[in-house]
C-alpha cells in the first residue's frame, strides 16, 4: 500500500470516527448534569437497606457485586499470567542481588531514604488495613486498601531490605492468600446460593448502627476478601518483577 | 434532586477548579506522550497520575481518587521502572 493510499484510508476512518463521535457527544447531558434516577434512588435506599454509609461500597459489593467478581478476576488472571510468564526459565539462576548492576556500582541506599521508608512502612500498612476494613463507612474498600498495603511492602524494598521483603512475602504464601481472597469473594456469593438465595445476597446480620465496622453484613466481608486478593496480587506481581530484575541471571534473551 | 451540600463551594469557584484541573490533565497527558526518554517518561506518568487523581477528587469521586492515587502514581510507575531495568539489563 502506498503512503497516499494509506493516508486515504486513514482520512476516511478518521472522518467516520469524527462523525459518530460528534453525534454521540451531541446526545450527552450537559456537563455536571445527571439525568438518571438510578443514582438518586441508590442514595436514598442504600443506608436503610444495607446499613452501609459508604454508598459506593454498597454499590460495588452489593448492588453490582457480580460485576465486581468479574473485575476481581481480571486482577487475579493478570497476576497469575504474570507469574507464568516470569517463571523460572531453563538456564536462569539466581545470583546475589545487584551484583551486576547494569552500568554502574549501585550506591548504597541513603540513610534518609531508609529512614523515611522504614518510618512509613508501618503507618502505610495500618492505613491500608483501615481503608480495607471501613468500606461500609467510607468511600474506600478492599481494592484501595489492598493496593496501599502492597505499597507498604514495596517500601521495605525501597529501604534496601530486599531480602526482608522476600522473606516476608514468600511466593507460595502470597499466592495462597491471593487464592483465598478471590475464592472467599466467590464463596460468599455461593453461600447465599446454598441458602436458596440469589448469588451474593447479603445474608449476614446488618448490625444495628449504620456505618459501624460491624455493620453491612457481606459488604464488609467481601471488601475484606477483596483486600486480601488485591494485596497479594500486587505483592506477587512486584515481587516477581523484583526477582527478575535483581536476582535472575543468564537464560536466553 | 440532589441536595446542595453545606460545604459546596460557590458554583463559579467549582467550575474554575474543574476547568483548571481538566487543562492540567490535558497538558499532563500530552507531556507523557512528548517525553521520549523512557525513565523520565515514567516519572512524568507518575505526576500525571497525581493530576488525574486530583481531577477525580474535584469531581467528587473520592473512591476513584484513592485507586488512581495508589495505582496510577505509585504502582504503575514502579512496575514500569522495574520492567525497564530488566529490559536494559537484557539489552547489554
Amino acid at each position: 500500500m502506498t503512503p497516499a493510499a494509506r493516508r486515504l484510508v486513514f482520512l476516511v476512518g478518521a472522518a467516520g470516527l469524527a462523525v459518530f463521535y460528534l453525534f454521540g457527544l451531541s446526545g450527552l447531558p450537559g456537563f455536571g448534569r445527571y439525568p438518571g434516577p438510578y443514582g438518586f434512588i441508590v442514595n436514598r435506599v442504600t443506608v436503610a437497606q444495607t446499613n452501609a454509609t459508604g454508598v459506593v461500597s454498597a454499590v460495588n459489593f452489593e448492588y453490582r457485586g457480580f460485576d465486581t467478581v468479574g473485575e476481581e478476576f481480571i486482577l487475579f488472571a493478570a497476576a497469575a499470567g504474570m507469574a507464568v510468564v516470569l517463571r523460572h526459565l531453563r538456564g536462569e539462576h539466581e545470583g546475589a542481588p545487584l551484583e551486576e548492576a547494569a552500568d554502574r556500582d549501585l550506591p548504597p541506599t541513603s540513610d534518609a531514604v531508609r529512614m523515611v521508608a522504614l518510618l512509613f512502612t508501618g503507618p502505610i500498612v495500618l492505613i491500608g488495613w483501615w481503608l480495607a476494613s471501613h468500606a461500609q463507612a467510607s468511600p474506600s474498600g478492599g481494592f484501595q486498601g489492598g493496593v496501599v498495603i502492597a505499597t507498604g511492602f514495596v517500601l521495605l524494598y525501597l529501604s534496601g531490605e530486599f531480602q526482608v521483603f522476600r522473606r516476608l512475602t514468600p511466593a507460595d504464601v502470597t499466592a495462597a492468600v491471593e487464592a483465598v481472597g478471590a475464592g472467599g469473594f466467590v464463596g460468599t456469593g455461593l453461600a447465599a446460593v446454598a441458602m436458596s438465595l440469589p448469588y451474593l445476597t447479603n445474608f449476614l446480620p446488618l448490625g444495628t448502627v449504620p456505618g459501624a465496622v460491624s455493620s453491612s453484613g457481606t459488604i464488609a466481608l467481601v471488601s475484606f476478601f477483596v483486600g486480601l486478593e488485591v494485596t497479594a496480587a500486587f505483592i506477587l506481581v512486584i515481587g516477581e518483577l523484583l526477582r527478575q530484575t535483581l536476582l535472575l541471571r543468564g537464560g536466553k534473551s | 434532586m440532589a441536595q446542595a451540600s453545606a460545604f459546596a463551594p460557590p458554583a463559579g469557584l467549582a467550575d474554575a477548579l474543574a476547568v483548571t484541573l481538566l487543562l492540567l490533565v490535558a497538558a499532563g497527558a500530552t507531556a507523557v506522550v512528548l517525553v521520549r526518554a523512557r525513565v523520565r517518561q515514567v516519572l512524568v506518568l507518575s505526576v500525571y497520575g497525581l493530576l488525574l487523581s486530583l481531577l477525580f477528587l474535584a469531581f467528587q469521586a473520592p473512591d476513584v481518587t484513592l485507586s488512581e492515587l495508589t495505582v496510577g502514581s505509585v504502582l504503575l510507575p514502579a512496575l514500569l521502572l522495574l520492567t525497564l531495568a530488566k529490559v536494559r539489563k537484557r539489552e547489554e
